[in-house]
């Protein structure tokens, strides 16, 4: 069996973290090898929203969050239209003052860090969605989030991998990792530098004792209601339902498609991997997007689908080097956020690969940091 | 709000198979509920505005389901299957969970449709299609009609078309000569069919028949004004208003794979008893095998007994013979009238796969998988969620069907949610 | 049947057979664009029973109604693709 390394670099996983990593990889002159298990986007990238999003739930989530949205904004001027990235911008709705005082108190740790976020009165709220609900107190405006659609990003980024010296392998399976090898499946070991684990919900089965666990979500996609909602349109409680572990969690946020669909969200649970669909809970979510859009009773449920956001206990992704396993580097665990973050994460991982300066801050995200029990998060 | 009122049987399909279960059912001592989408109960083959317009067997059926004491709901449609013997239910707009012990499914066939440059002009139908929509009230008269397609229903169609008062330029059969004289051959056990399809050949004798014959494509802008056959190896062109074509019927399996219950090929799996692999589903009619109405109303019968507890009734060896007669004929038709391999490639890049999403042929990869395609070009995923392109991809790419979720054919969202809000968990 | 009624379609009154389902009634008075696909094509629809959706037309303010499976009825408001 040949030792040669088949390339410097060998990242696992082809969801959208596992391709802006091989394509940053790749633009560095870094050989690539992509081994991805079914199709480039197949996994939680699939069935993602599509949230380009500045979140303020930590500094270290602002920070990332800023950074890779600043990097989207640019590579969106490049992609291909399927990859319908929309500018559309972020309501973060206040339902009363005391929400409406929260956002408020935002603002400035936005400007901080270079975000443009702004206040809405419930009259500029009303002229902004007359689709929402009367007495809302208003909202925050985060004006250059966006939204897109992850598979065919994924795809794109791939391709461009492939086209600047990467090699990918669909359809194939990892067995387990070793330093400086990977065994896949069929019995067959590849040699390596490094290795990154980009391989979301499952990464826990390449990588013993890694803190991820699948955390459940629902979406409802409805057929096409163009001009119905202009903006990506979140409740300032989803800060809350994201935040905190115990049980089931819905909270207000919906979706505008390019083609004037609606994604209609969210819901969180701790199920493992049972991909049967919680009508309960979904019942939860859709009453309480009725609440904030009344007219939503009448537009048509196309199609419902739950996803897993790979989740770890302290909110923040795993991304930098894993000490158990010397050359195996992680890019997982982003829970909701795993579409923006693509590409910070790419360039962290860039970064630490090539020992160079890193974008942002890496302390916070360090794999091997202590991470409290997901019960102890609850 | 009330509940709806528990059933011991739910029948959904209002076709021959559906009303034979219902009566069979109901007189055996059971409470139950026909669904059906329609107006008026019949499915498609028995499709009406008045009873008048229908043979004396079709009214025999639906007057058997009237005295049985069947509850009817017509414009009513599944929409959901959250769990064991739960079903959600759209009746005329008000949606309700309805419980019921067992369902029977008797939700029949839907058209094969094949893509060809200019299938999405307006003016071009199945050829079940036409029919439905001739029934439902389209006038034809005066108007220049081509059928092409496959199998017996082009003679039903064409018949009624020319009754209409249209002018039937074509009908056109994709099988070749051989194979038709095989299948015919094979009638000979079976008179009365043969007999029937003598009688619509009658009715259509001022039309040219020709079979090996297939659409090319259709030609026109704001509707179709021509259509393009291959006839006996050459192009042929017709001047057309309508086109009624499409590739045969498949099982609506739908509402079955969102139960859970398991397909063999592209039918739903039953056993002798017509119980599908969910123990409380019984399966009838042509969504368990494209076999026409006699085997249709043998098969509902059966489970109708079935499901009345009535075993011996449901094993009398005259409805097992049938069964089983009917069973050979739709293994007879499946072969004769296979699709073939000239349909898998009309398409160009340009032409129209996903007719809800604009997804054009030349937009996916025949090496991909379904869902591969599915994520990447959103084939499948529109209003009608793959019911038409699905079997398409099926045809022309080898790809396993579209996965169901629901809520089933797009329903407003309130109505819905009242009603998984009424689920008890 | 010689029954009729008046449903307006597009803002015009127009007699249809009574016993008609809102998509033959549309077919009979010439309607060639039930909707439009996203290149501004016409669709009209193809399989008369429900599956397809190529139907879908607004029916008394209700958007994307499968008018194949409905009736019509006196003084229904029909609205189909500009």
């Amino acid at each position: 069996m040949s030792s040669t390394p088949v390339s410097d670099v060998v990242v696992i996983g082809a969801g959208l973290v596992g391709a802006a990593t091989a394509l940053a990889l790749a633009e560095q002159g870094v050989g690539v090898t992509i081994l991805e298990g079914a199709f480039a986007g197949s996994g939680s990238t699939g069935a993602a929203m599509g949230h380009l999003v500045v979140m303020d739930d930590s500094p270290a989530q602002l920070a990332l969050t800023a950074y890779s949205r600043r990097r989207w904004l640019a590579l969106a001027e490049t992609l291909p239209a399927d990859g319908e990235v929309d500018r559309c911008g972020t309501l973060w709705i206040a339902a009363d003052d005391t929400e409406l005082r929260g956002a408020a108190d935002r603002i400035a740790g936005y400007g901080r860090a270079g975000v443009h976020a702004e206040l809405l009165t419930a009259a500029q709220l009303a002229r902004e969605e007359p689709a929402l609900r009367d007495g809302l107190a208003g909202a925050l405006l985060v004006a250059d989030d966006a939204v897109c659609y992850p598979p065919t990003i994924a795809r794109e980024l791939v391709r461009r991998a492939v086209a600047l010296g990467a090699i990918e392998h669909p359809a194939v399976r990892v067995q387990s990792i070793a330093t400086g090898r990977v065994t896949l499946a069929t019995g067959a070991v590849l040699h390596t530098g490094a290795i990154v684990v980009a391989a979301g919900v499952e990464s826990p089965s390449l990588v013993p004792g890694l803190p991820i666990v699948p955390r459940r979500g629902h979406l409802v996609i409805t057929d096409r209601r163009p001009g119905t909602v202009r903006h990506q349109l979140v409740e300032l409680g989803y800060l809350h339902s994201a935040h905190s572990f115990g049980g089931a969690s819905v909270a207000f946020n919906v979706q505008p498609r390019r083609n004037g669909q609606l994604l209609i969200g969210s819901s969180r649970e701790l199920v493992g991997t049972d991909p049967a669909i919680n009508r309960p809970l979904v019942h939860a979510m859709l009453t309480r997007a009725a609440s904030y859009l009344p007219g939503i009773g009448n537009v048509r449920a196309l199609r419902t689908w739950v996803g897993f956001r790979p989740a770890t206990a302290d909110k923040l992704p795993l991304i930098g080097a894993w000490g158990a396993i010397p050359g195996v580097w992680i890019a997982a665990g982003h829970e909701g956020l795993g579409i923006t973050m693509a590409t910070g994460t790419a360039d962290l991982i860039v970064a630490g690969v090539l020992g160079t300066a890193p974008p942002v801050d890496p302390t916070p995200f360090l794999p091997d940091r202590p991470m409290p029990s997901i019960e102890a998060a609850a | 709000m009330t509940r709806r009122r528990a059933m011991d049987v739910v029948v959904v399909g209002g076709g021959p198979a559906g009303l034979a279960a219902a009566a069979a059912a109901a007189n055996g001592g059971r409470q139950v509920l026909l669904i059906d989408q329609g107006r008026t109960l019949g499915g498609q083959i028995w499709r009406h505005r008045r009873p008048a317009e229908l043979s004396p067997l079709a009214q025999q059926q639906l007057d058997r389901v009237r005295t049985a004491g069947v509850t009817v709901a017509n414009e009513a449609r599944v929409i959901d299957a959250p769990s064991a013997h739960e079903l959600i239910v759209d009746f005329r707009g008000r949606v309700d969970v309805q419980r019921a012990e067992q369902v029977i499914l008797a939700t029949g066939a839907v058209e094969r449709f094949v893509p060809f440059p200019g299938w999405t002009l307006p003016g071009v139908t199945g050829v079940g299609g036409l029919q439905a929509l001739l029934k439902s009230g389209l006038p034809l008269t005066g108007t220049r009609v081509v059928v092409a397609g496959s199998g017996p229903l082009l003679w039903p169609v064409a018949a009624s078309v020319v009754k209409a008062g249209a002018q039937l330029g074509m009908i056109a059969e994709q099988a070749g000569r051989t194979a038709l004289l095989q299948f015919a051959g094979a009638l000979l056990a079976d008179p009365a069919k043969l007999l029937l399809g003598a009688q619509y050949r009658w009715e259509t004798l001022g039309s040219m028949f020709r079979t090996g014959s297939w659409v090319v494509r259709a030609e026109g802008d704001e509707r179709v004004r021509e259509v393009v056959l291959s006839v006996g190896g050459r192009e042929r062109r017709v001047p057309c208003d309508w086109l009624a074509t499409a590739c045969g019927l498949v099982p609506n399996t739908e509402l079955a794979r969102l139960l859970g219950c398991a397909l063999e090929g592209d039918a739903i799996q039953v056993d002798a008893m017509q119980r599908t692999s969910v123990s409380w589903i019984y399966a009838v009619g042509e969504c368990t095998g494209v076999a026409g109405d006699d085997a249709a109303r043998v098969e509902g019968e059966m489970a109708g007994r079935a499901v009345a507890g009535d075993e011996r009734g449901a094993r009398d060896p005259q409805l097992i013979r049938a069964r089983d007669a009917g069973r050979r004929f739709g293994a007879r038709l499946a072969k004769a009238f296979a699709p073939r391999e000239e349909l898998r490639h009309l398409g160009t890049p340009e032409t129209i796969l996903c007719r809800c999403e604009d997804v054009r042929c030349g937009d996916v990869d025949p090496a991909w998988t379904a869902r591969q395609a599915k994520l990447w070009t959103r084939v499948g995923m529109g209003s009608c969620q793959g019911a038409v392109c699905g079997e398409a991809c099926k045809l022309l790419f080898g790809w396993d069907g579209n996965s169901v979720r629901p809520p089933l054919g797009g329903p407003a969202i309130g109505g819905w949610n009242e009603a998984i809000g009424k689920l008890t968990e | 049947m010689t029954d009729d009624v008046t449903i307006l379609v597009n803002g015009v009154p127009r007699r249809v057979n009574a016993s008609a389902t809102v998509a033959a009634a549309l077919l009979g008075l010439g309607i060639t664009a039930f909707r439009r696909d996203q290149g501004g094509a016409p669709r009209a629809p193809i399989c008369g029973m429900g599956t397809c959706h190529e139907c879908r037309v607004t029916i008394d303010g209700v958007t994307e109604v499968r008018s194949c499976l409905v009736g019509v009825r006196d003084g229904m408001r029909v609205e189909t693709a500009p």
